[in-house]
């Protein structure tokens, strides 16, 4: 029993890493296809049919390139950086479920496709993905490099401010249902549409998803890495493989909070058949489309406004909202 | 595209306006408001149609170069060609060396000698095109509308030097027997409807 567990837990692992590793490079390739479309243009179209080989094409360079370490760099953070963006990224996918329980055709084996059910589920996922902004805060001040240090301390300027709206808009739908497991959210929710914490939280909702945008990097805050203001940010001094890695933790990390959005508030797999699974992917397919819809249509904003925005705006929204679910739940 | 559209430069028959930017709010209650207006008005929202709707409609406007391809203008000034006369054959140089002389970055070096005949010929003809910025002067000069610029703009070599020499600019013999040569269409040009004389070799 013991060793099939841990059997099954090393495959499990293996399967998140491979699979997400993967959809980090796909997800490329569907922003790309993407955002081409939103603006009149073709996007990859040589490589493969469709351009859908661009992505391995993308790979084999990252892979084959150099690595580079500048001189004047402080080479052990210089090198560990990226591994703490995409390490981060997939330590927090341990307590995401991606998949109601199953079993193993032929055998009387359940799977339950969630890496560990920790009791402390969704503060492990926040506290483990705010680890990962240590990527490019480490990366930015170790690259020798004006842009990759301004990179770096946009990066904590903005960290503290969104990490605040992440934390008390999750505090709400947490009182609600009253455990940490990502598994308890979704058995809250499993009744059906009308039972969704989006209709009871929709503060909440918004206030988190705005703060996945920052906590991702994404267009209105894609400020660490902004190409037309400082290059590519903490990314400047990196080439290869190491700057890959950024990448699939940027895309893992996407990914992920698409899957801890859909499971916290949209009702995650539902009752657990395989309908409800594939409307989690549905879901999750949604927002991760919303990510590069936003690319297209929306412009930057300084560090300034996003601080503006989450200190005085957002934060006094976020304790309204758990005040006024307090008294509800109270009385 | 068609060529005219494409050739049409007067752009007060176009689509363009002025946009309308109002003034910054600068009391805090006006900046205040403003931000109030512009979170509910919705205009982020407008955004993400639009693009949503372009994707939609699929219009893509991506030209796919080495496919497809812009249509040029008849006056484009790319490589130059040099014609051959109608029938004969012969190269319409004669030597003058206008070209050479009008050319104002000095690019064009051309050499003569008297044949067996006693005729002035050609002996050598050489633009550099690293230098030549492509005014179009030497087919303006020329009398006898010998030099022209072509439509040949995709230009790839090893080294400037291969494209330059007289016999890659020349005519080919056949085509210009046939008269499938095409006449530049600029200054100097033989009119549209006017008969060609014969060459007296053709007599």
């Amino acid at each position: 029993m013991e060793w099939a567990f841990i059997a099954e837990t090393i495959i499990k692992v293996l399967v998140v890493v491979l699979v997400f590793s993967a959809l980090a490079g796909i997800g490329t390739y569907f922003e790309r296809k993407v955002l081409a479309f939103m603006q009149r243009r073709l996007g990859p179209m040589h490589v493969g049919p469709f351009g859908l080989l661009q992505v391995a094409a993308d790979g084999i360079k990252l892979f084959t390139k150099e690595d580079i370490i500048p001189t004047g760099v402080v080479k052990p953070i210089f090198k560990i950086a990226p591994v703490i963006t995409a390490a981060t990224a997939f330590m927090a996918a341990a307590a995401i479920p991606f998949w109601p329980e199953f079993t193993v055709p032929f055998t009387d084996y359940v799977v339950s496709p969630i890496i560990s059910d920790l009791n402390i589920g969704v503060l492990y996922i926040l506290s483990v993905m705010a680890i990962g902004l240590y990527g490019p805060l480490l990366g930015g001040m170790a690259s020798n490099n004006k842009w990759s240090l301004i990179s770096a301390a946009r990066g904590a300027s903005i960290f503290i401010s969104y990490e605040v709206i992440t934390g008390l808009s999750l505090l709400a739908p947490l009182m609600i249902v009253g455990s940490f497991s990502l598994l308890d959210f979704n058995a809250y929710q499993s009744a059906g549409v009308t039972d969704w914490i989006v209709w009871q939280q929709p503060v909440a909702f918004i206030l988190f998803w705005i703060a996945a945008f920052a906590e991702t990097g994404r267009t209105p805050f894609h400020l660490v890495a902004n190409d037309h203001e400082i290059i590519d940010g903490f990314g400047t001094e990196y080439s290869g493989m190491r700057w890959g890695l950024f990448a699939i933790g940027e895309y893992a990390n996407m990914f992920f909070l698409a899957f801890v959005m859909a499971l916290i508030f949209l009702g995650g797999f539902g009752d657990g058949s395989v309908l409800g699974a594939l409307g989690l992917l549905l879901k999750v397919s949604l927002i991760f489309f919303f990510f590069l819809w936003t690319r297209a249509a929306w412009p930057d904003v300084r560090p300034d406004q996003l601080m503006w925005l989450c200190w005085k705006v957002l934060m006094p929204l976020a304790i309204i909202n758990i005040v006024i679910t307090g008294f509800v739940l109270m009385f | 595209m068609s060529l005219e559209e494409f050739k049409n430069r007067d752009i007060s028959q176009s689509n363009y306006y002025k946009v309308d930017i109002d003034e910054y709010p600068t009391t805090n209650s006006a900046k205040f408001f403003q931000v109030v207006r512009r979170t509910f008005k919705g205009e982020m929202f407008v955004g993400l149609w639009v693009v949503l709707r372009e994707m939609f409609k699929f219009n893509i406007h991506t030209l796919q170069y080495p496919k497809e391809k812009l249509p040029i203008t008849p006056r484009y000034r790319a490589i130059h060609e040099m014609q051959r006369l109608f029938e004969s054959g012969t190269d319409r140089c004669i030597g003058c060396g206008l070209c050479e002389k009008i050319c104002i970055s000095d690019c064009i070096r051309i050499d003569t000698r008297y044949d067996e005949s006693s005729r002035k010929e050609v002996s050598e003809y050489t633009i550099n095109l690293g230098r030549c910025i492509f005014c179009g002067y030497c087919a303006e000069v020329c009398p006898e509308l010998a030099i022209v610029h072509g439509g040949r703009y995709e230009n790839v070599s090893e080294q400037r030097e291969h494209f330059t020499l007289y016999e890659d600019m020349l005519t080919p013999i056949d085509s210009a027997i046939n008269g499938t040569q095409k006449e530049y269409p600029g200054f100097g040009a033989i009119t549209p409807n006017e008969s060609v004389k014969k060459t007296p070799l053709a007599y």
